[in-house]
């Protein structure tokens, strides 16, 4: 038997990592309130397909609020949202834009993937459970698919021993790559990233910061990060936003963003994060 | 009046057949309520007001009318209107009724502690609203009220005597006949040893459980 037969070839990054068509995203006036507080007033932004853009600004100026408009956790109050060429908050009826029903958000969040702060794995499945659930529930992959699947992306994580594991019995860092495996299975077009390492232990970031810097070279995800780590932030991006009370006070190409930055707001925001 | 040994031997059989009605009614009143319990727990959460503000009344209304109220509307009072069952099929129905309306209250607090960002991370795996109930909340919550829905279970056994009141031939019913023939001393005390040896058994039960699943 020919030695490549009997050692099947482990799936590469690539492979295991979504590629395809990337929609980009478009904000068109997006207002969003909770209560009497305007988190975002009449936002626009552009985000071209496969495009990596971190969000920064401070606590509260409404970047995690985007990236929750986008996994539709929220709702916009005005304006309206475009992953690709489809409104993703509304739907087309008869030429007119409605707000969207619960079918027309299910298909749109088929492409965008999301990873939390907290992870937000499910406690009373494994491993494997929590990363096939999606794929056999939601995109109706047979098992075996599904758990190949799985264990293509365990392995680019560098967790394939873990599998039968149960969240509880996992470090913060295992937790979150396996989270990031789970968001990928679903093969989103758009990433979601928000604050994904701020939960880590010090010493348990950089691996995960490695493995999503890994990521974003290797695919051609939309991405969009919020992060308060600016090293992170200049590795990843091909352009940073800055915000201050839910609009951008300042855009522009990492390079540029964090050595000469423009605006007085964008300079003090930067001294104070890079202080602590 | 003294203790009859004769008697109370000879009681112990048809007690045990009690026994018998007593424990099926309260497994099969149990299993209901659980089931009951959480369609009104699931509805309470629903996002239409109308159907949420009416679960809360009826659960409400049963909750704040006892049990042997109930029990007697269900047996004397349905068969005017059509409505009528067995004194058994009375009895578990009206149990499982009543129990459900605790219970669910017992589910709502777990689904509650069922942290919000396990919602959302169905929302972004698009997870059908099935799966997100009975795949991801339920098993979690259940498990954190594992031990007080085994409270239920013993409190819903201790309240089967009501079932006396509509001729159900449980237990109590039993020793009532047979304490009319010669004398309560004897099948009330055996009854009530009965439900003593019962209930601590449901409780190792429940706490066995209760390390097996319960988190925390």
């Amino acid at each position: 038997m020919p030695p490549s037969e009997a050692t099947p070839e482990a799936p590469t990054p690539e492979a295991a990592l979504p590629h395809g068509d990337t929609p980009g995203i478009r904000f068109d006036k997006v207002v969003k309130r909770f209560g009497s507080n305007v988190v975002l007033r009449e936002l626009d932004f552009t985000v071209a397909p496969g495009e990596r853009v971190t969000l920064i600004g401070p606590s509260g100026s409404g970047k995690t609020t985007i990236l929750r408009l986008l996994m539709t956790l929220e709702k916009v109050d005005g304006g309206t949202i475009h992953v690709g060429d489809a409104p993703l908050s509304h739907m087309d009826r008869g030429g007119k834009l409605v707000p969207a029903n619960e079918k027309h958000l299910h298909e749109m969040r088929k492409q965008v993937g999301m990873v939390f702060q907290q992870f937000n794995l499910f406690p009373n499945m494994n491993v494997l459970r929590n990363l096939i659930e999606g794929p056999v529930r939601v995109l109706g992959l047979p098992k075996d698919e599904a758990v190949e699947r799985a264990r293509g992306l365990l392995d680019m994580v560098g967790l394939s021993d873990k599998i039968d594991a149960h969240p509880s019995q996992l470090s913060g860092g295992q937790q979150q790559r396996v989270a990031i495996a789970r968001a990928l299975a679903m093969q989103p077009k758009v990433l979601l990233l928000d604050e994904v390492t701020s939960a880590l232990d010090p010493e348990l970031v950089v691996g995960v910061q490695d493995l999503l810097r890994d990521i974003a070279r290797e695919s051609d995800l939309t991405l969009l990060c919020v992060t308060h780590e600016m090293h992170f932030a200049k590795d990843i991006s091909d352009r940073v936003l800055m915000f201050d009370q839910g609009q951008i006070v300042e855009e522009g190409p990492p390079d540029q963003m964090f050595e000469s930055p423009t605006e007085q707001r964008t300079r003090d925001f930067l001294q104070a994060v890079l202080a602590t | 009046m003294s203790w009859n040994w004769t008697f109370a031997g000879d009681l112990i059989s048809p007690l045990l057949q009690g026994l018998r009605y007593t424990m099926a009614a309260t497994v099969l009143g149990y299993v209901l309520a659980l089931a009951l319990g959480l369609v009104w727990a699931i509805l309470r959460r629903s996002s239409n007001i109308v159907v949420r503000q009416t679960v809360r009344w009826i659960v409400e209304f049963i909750r704040s009318t006892p049990l042997l109220v109930q029990l007697v509307f269900f047996f004397y009072a349905l068969p005017q209107t059509g409505i009528q069952f067995s004194a058994f099929w009375t009895g578990v129905i009206g149990l499982g009724v009543h129990y459900s309306t605790y219970i669910s209250e017992v589910y709502r607090a777990g689904i509650e502690n069922v942290p919000r960002g396990q919602w959302e991370a169905c929302t972004a795996l698009n997870l059908p609203r099935s799966r997100v109930w009975f795949g991801v909340v339920l098993p979690q919550a259940i498990r954190q009220v594992i031990p007080t829905l085994g409270n239920y279970l013993i409190a819903l056994f201790k309240d089967s005597p009501l079932l006396l009141v509509i001729t159900v031939p449980e237990m109590m019913y039993v020793a009532y006949t047979e304490g009319g023939k010669s004398g309560f001393l004897e099948p009330f005390t055996i009854a009530a040893i009965i439900f003593v040896i019962v209930s601590v058994l449901s409780s190792v039960l429940t706490r066995r459980l209760e390390a097996r699943y319960a988190t925390v």
